[in-house]
């Protein structure tokens, strides 16, 4: 129970990276780090999700745009929601973080950092807009649970910031 | 069905669930955008925690019941949660203290239900411990504020914190449940926690420029069921959509 490696079949992977998450369009569940495992039994697929926060809405959907996907490729699908391993943003791979700053969302930086830009007022989230780090932090609380709320002061623009969490 | 187990979910997720309805109530009231968008982001964790709990406790009653049954279909004196979940949004002071006062005891008490015999209980703290740390720093942040701020906002926060005080008490009184469930290993002995509660409110109010309270009088009898007036009026407010449609689903 204490894993944190993906048990995914490989057959698989293909039609669940087609699958999006419903607020961020181009990040695929995969590269969002929310498929624990997805095996293959007698034509009947069971995958299990995390849920990146726990009262994150997007992950009815998520589950459901994973039924339809498989059942499209032919599959029989069932879906479960796990809590444990707890889901953490060092989930996303490299692949995702890209997708994310180029859809103007900053990447999650580490524990630590994270404390000193979200408490301590430290300048050090790069713009999506124009790359400065010459930011601040507006809210801690964004657009949706995972996110905070950020402008640059060079640019002016307005960003959003994927909270760590560890 | 193991009664004592089933109670002390409810206990748990009550504080969640009620606290939650509080804070989801500032949507779209809240002093500016951020504050109001922070407010229902964290109703949000709390809901979706919540969730988890009466999933939990639906399964152990294993009598038919979904968690949205455990959630909307109970009598005031069915829900367990403590008095200061409850205590109105009376004004922004009022709303950031509950908050306060609760999110270090929110947190203080994961940190323990994690250690949990019990798997799923320990599981879902480990996932709220995460976003809790956020609210914590949320509602910290906001006492600083505002009782190290103007002459006005330093009364009225002083103000909310001494009228809160009295429910604090109660966070660390512990039920027959509570103790039945100490003893299996599966719960959290709080009133092990009460030391550090004060210590870690006291550290945060003396930034505050705030005086911590000296009142020895506490109310408590939430987690027995017995509430204060406020519960009522914010369940007829949940409870509204199955009160008015029996049985409606969404």
């Amino acid at each position: 129970m204490t894993t944190t490696e993906q048990n995914i079949d490989k057959k698989l992977i293909e039609i669940l990276e087609a699958v999006s998450d419903p607020e961020i369009p181009v990040l695929s569940i995969m590269d969002m780090g929310v498929v624990r495992s997805a095996v293959i039994k007698n034509n009947k697929v069971k995958v299990e999700i995390t849920p990146t926060y726990s009262g994150c809405p997007a992950m009815d959907v998520i589950g459901d745009d994973i039924k339809t996907a498989l059942e499209d490729a032919g599959y029989e699908a069932e879906v479960e929601l796990i809590l444990h391993p707890a889901w953490t943003t060092d989930w996303i791979t490299p692949r995702g973080r890209k997708a994310l700053e180029d859809y103007g969302i900053a990447a999650p930086l580490g524990a630590e950092a994270d404390i000193d830009v979200l408490l301590n007022g430290k300048r050090i989230v790069k713009c999506t807009n124009c790359g400065s780090q010459n930011t601040r932090l507006v809210s801690q609380f964004g657009s949706t649970a995972c996110k905070a709320q950020f402008q640059c002061d060079d640019c002016q623009e307005p960003f959003d910031y994927f909270k760590c969490l560890k | 069905m193991n009664t004592n187990l089933y109670n002390y979910i409810l206990g748990i997720a009550d504080n969640s669930l009620i606290l939650g309805q509080r804070m989801g109530e500032l949507c779209g009231h809240g002093p500016n955008l951020e504050t109001d968008i922070a407010c229902t982001n964290i109703s949000l964790d709390l809901f979706g925690q919540v969730r988890g709990y009466f999933q939990y406790a639906a399964k152990i009653a294993n009598d038919g019941r979904t968690e949205d049954d455990i959630a909307m279909l109970r009598k005031e004196r069915d829900y367990l949660n403590v008095l200061l979940a409850e205590q109105p949004n009376t004004d922004f002071a009022y709303t950031i203290g509950r908050q306060f006062l609760f999110d270090v005891y929110h947190l203080l008490f994961l940190t323990e239900l994690e250690k949990s015999k019990d798997l799923t209980l320990s599981a879902i703290a480990k996932k709220s411990i995460k976003e809790v740390r956020y609210h914590q720093r949320f509602s910290s942040d906001w006492v600083k504020r505002l009782g190290d701020g103007t002459e006005e906002s330093h009364s009225k926060m002083q103000q909310a914190i001494n009228d809160l005080w009295t429910y604090t008490d109660e966070l660390f009184h512990q039920t027959e449940a509570d103790k039945a469930m100490v003893e299996e290993g599966i719960g959290v002995d709080v009133t092990k926690l009460k030391k550090d509660y004060y210590e870690k409110v006291s550290t945060i109010l003396e930034q505050a420029t705030l005086e911590i309270p000296e009142s020895k009088y506490f109310q408590k009898g939430g987690k027995e069921g017995i509430h204060t007036e406020h519960l009522g009026f914010l369940l007829s407010e949940l409870q509204y959509m199955q009160r008015a449609y029996p049985n409606m689903d969404w």
